[in-house]
Parts: structure tokens; sequence; C-alpha cells
């Protein structure tokens, strides 16, 4: 995990620099549908892991149990952009699954609210 | 946690208001882990970057998201957002608006004007939201009333009082806007 933040406003090296090795080069996430609250879970059965990069492995770690794109961006101390390619290509070796995209008839249903109701209140 | 396979379906609430009015503390005393920070790349003109080819010469800026999380199952979870600060930053609001199921909008009385683009976006895009009003010290003595005409709002809009530093009273906050949320689907 990057430690110093510092390289992110090194502007004479110029932002991204970092970032964009660390996608090899890759500059758009394959799977477009990717927001900040989409889950990502590690596959039981995956590829071998070796030929990952540390990246790629810390977020296979991660998502051992279902986490958003955002706090694995916030874990990995990456802006979003980065961590959405780097998700993508897990995505695309089968390393990872995602959850559906988002669907409104999810808050329209009563019954979902009054489980996020009774979940509040329990905390 | 077994690996159960189930993957779970993932809600927002916002929370909105001026500067320092108190989201990152309302985030920070309802999460069930420590707020997270994350950072999105905007171009200058404050839209998205998906795309870092040839990005490099190009002028950005980072915004950075406050967000907090609480589990409610194993097959729903509810991600709290703070938001970055207005005007420049629209395009994340119009993302963190997606799949929210409500706000909050913070309010200092001392500073009501602030609140105001908040209101006016969730307005727009009839999202339902809730008013809060942070008890600050020195904020001046107010009714609901009084707050809900300086602010301008429909009759229907919640206005609950709350410390946000206070975990049971930002729970309150939350409740009431979920059971807002409810109440409007209903047609109350
Ligand atoms: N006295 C007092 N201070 C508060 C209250 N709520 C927030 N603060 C403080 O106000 C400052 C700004 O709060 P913060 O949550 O960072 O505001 P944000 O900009 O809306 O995220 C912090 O130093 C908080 O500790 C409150 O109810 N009373
Ligand atoms: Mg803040």
């Amino acid at each position: 995990m990057a430690g110093d933040r510092d390289w992110w406003f090194d502007e004479a090296a110029g932002p991204l620099i970092r970032p964009y090795a660390m996608t090899r080069g890759r500059t758009r996430p394959g799977a477009p549908n990717l927001n900040l609250v989409t889950q990502i879970r590690a596959s039981r059965n995956r590829s071998d892991l070796s030929q990952l990069t540390p990246e790629h492995q810390e977020i296979v770690d991660l998502c051992h149990r279902p986490l958003s794109v955002a706090e694995i961006a916030a874990y990995l101390n990456v802006p979003l952009v980065v961590a959405k390619i780097l998700i993508s290509d897990l995505l695309e070796l089968g390393d990872v699954v995602a959850g559906a995209p988002f669907q409104t008839s999810d808050i329209v249903d009563t019954k979902f609210l009054q489980a996020v109701l009774d979940g509040i209140r329990r905390i | 946690m077994s690996d159960t396979g189930v993957i779970p379906t993932a809600v927002k609430i916002v929370i909105a208001g001026g500067f320092g009015v108190g989201k990152t503390t309302m985030v920070n005393s309802v999460s069930e882990i420590p707020p997270l920070r994350t950072e999105e790349v905007l171009t200058e003109a404050g839209v998205g970057v998906d795309d870092m080819a040839g990005i490099e010469g190009k002028e950005t800026t980072t915004v950075a998201l406050d967000f907090g999380r609480i589990t409610i199952s194993p097959r729903v979870v509810l991600y709290l957002f703070g938001t970055p600060g207005q005007n420049r930053f629209w395009f994340m609001w119009d993302e963190l608006a997606v799949g929210a199921l409500g706000a909050v909008v913070l309010v200092d009385t001392r500073r009501l004007d602030s609140s105001f683009p908040s209101i006016d976006f969730f307005e727009n895009r009839d999202i339902p939201f809730v008013v809060a009003v942070n008890r600050f010290e020195g904020g001046f003595p107010h009714t609901d009333e009084q707050v809900r005409q300086a602010l301008d709002l429909d009759s229907n809009v919640p206005i609950v009082s709350c410390d946000v530093r206070d975990r049971e009273s930002s729970k309150d906050v939350l409740i009431a806007l979920v059971q807002y949320t409810m109440d409007q689907l209903a047609g109350v």
C-alpha cells in the first residue's frame, strides 16, 4: 500500500504517472459499469495469482468478503479511476466477481427500506 | 464471515451541507469502520476522468470523498457519503445521487444560506431529503417553522435537530430519513 501520498501531488513528475504505471498502461476500465458502491468479491476459482501485480493481489485479498469499489480505492490509496482499471483486469481474468448494477427498484421497495431502517436501529 | 456466495445490494445515503457543518463528523459517528477517503480525478472543467490516456499533460484536480459503512445484513450494505464542496463539483454530486435512497442536508443556523445549493440539488432531482439542524454552541435559537421558512422548505420535509458528534443523535437523523422515504413511497 502506498504509504505517502506525495507522489500524487508531485507536479514535477506530473500527476498520475505512478498510477499509470500501476495499471501497466491500461488507460480506461474495461468494465464501464463500475461505480462507487459496486460490490466486488474474490472468486473461489482463481487464476494463477503469482502472475498478478501486488496491487491486483491486494484487491483479491481484500475482497475475500464483498467490498465496494470506493473501499478498495481507499484501502489501496489510489484514485478511483485507477482502482476501476485494476478491478476491470481482475473481472476479465475471472478472479473477482461484481454485484449486479444498481436498480431503482431496490430503493422503492418498502420491505427493503424496512430492512435498512431496522439495520440502522441496531447499530 | 463465511463465503456464502451472496453479493450484497449496496445503497447510499448522501450527507450534504456547507463547509464545516459537520458532514464528516456525522459519517464518523455512525460508521462501523473508521471513515475512509477516496479521490476522484476531475478535469479542470469538473468532469470525471475515466480515461487516463494522455492525461499526464492535462490540468486535473482531485476531489476527496469521505465515506463510511453500515452493514445492514449479509444482503444489504449502506454507505454514507459526505458531499465534496459545492459549486465546482456537481459532477461528483450526480454520481453520489445515483442509487441514493435519500439525503441529509445538514444545517448550521448561523449560516443557513450555505445549505441552499444542497437543498436545490435534491429538490430538483426528486431525491427525498431531511434537514438536520446541527446544534453548534452559539447557534441562534429557532423554531422548526423559522428554519422551514428561512429555507423555503415544503411543508412535508422533516426537520430534525441533532448533535452530529453523538451516535444516537446521528442515528435518529438517518432513521427520520428512511422513515420519510418510506412515507413518500406509501404516498403519505
Ligand atoms: N461544537 C461543535 N462542533 C462540531 C459539531 N459538529 C461538528 N463540529 C466540529 O466542526 C468542525 C467541522 O466539522 P466537519 O465534520 O469536518 O465538517 P464538514 O466540512 O461538513 O465535513 C470539526 O472540527 C467538528 O469537530 C457540533 O455539533 N458542535
Ligand atoms: Mg468533511
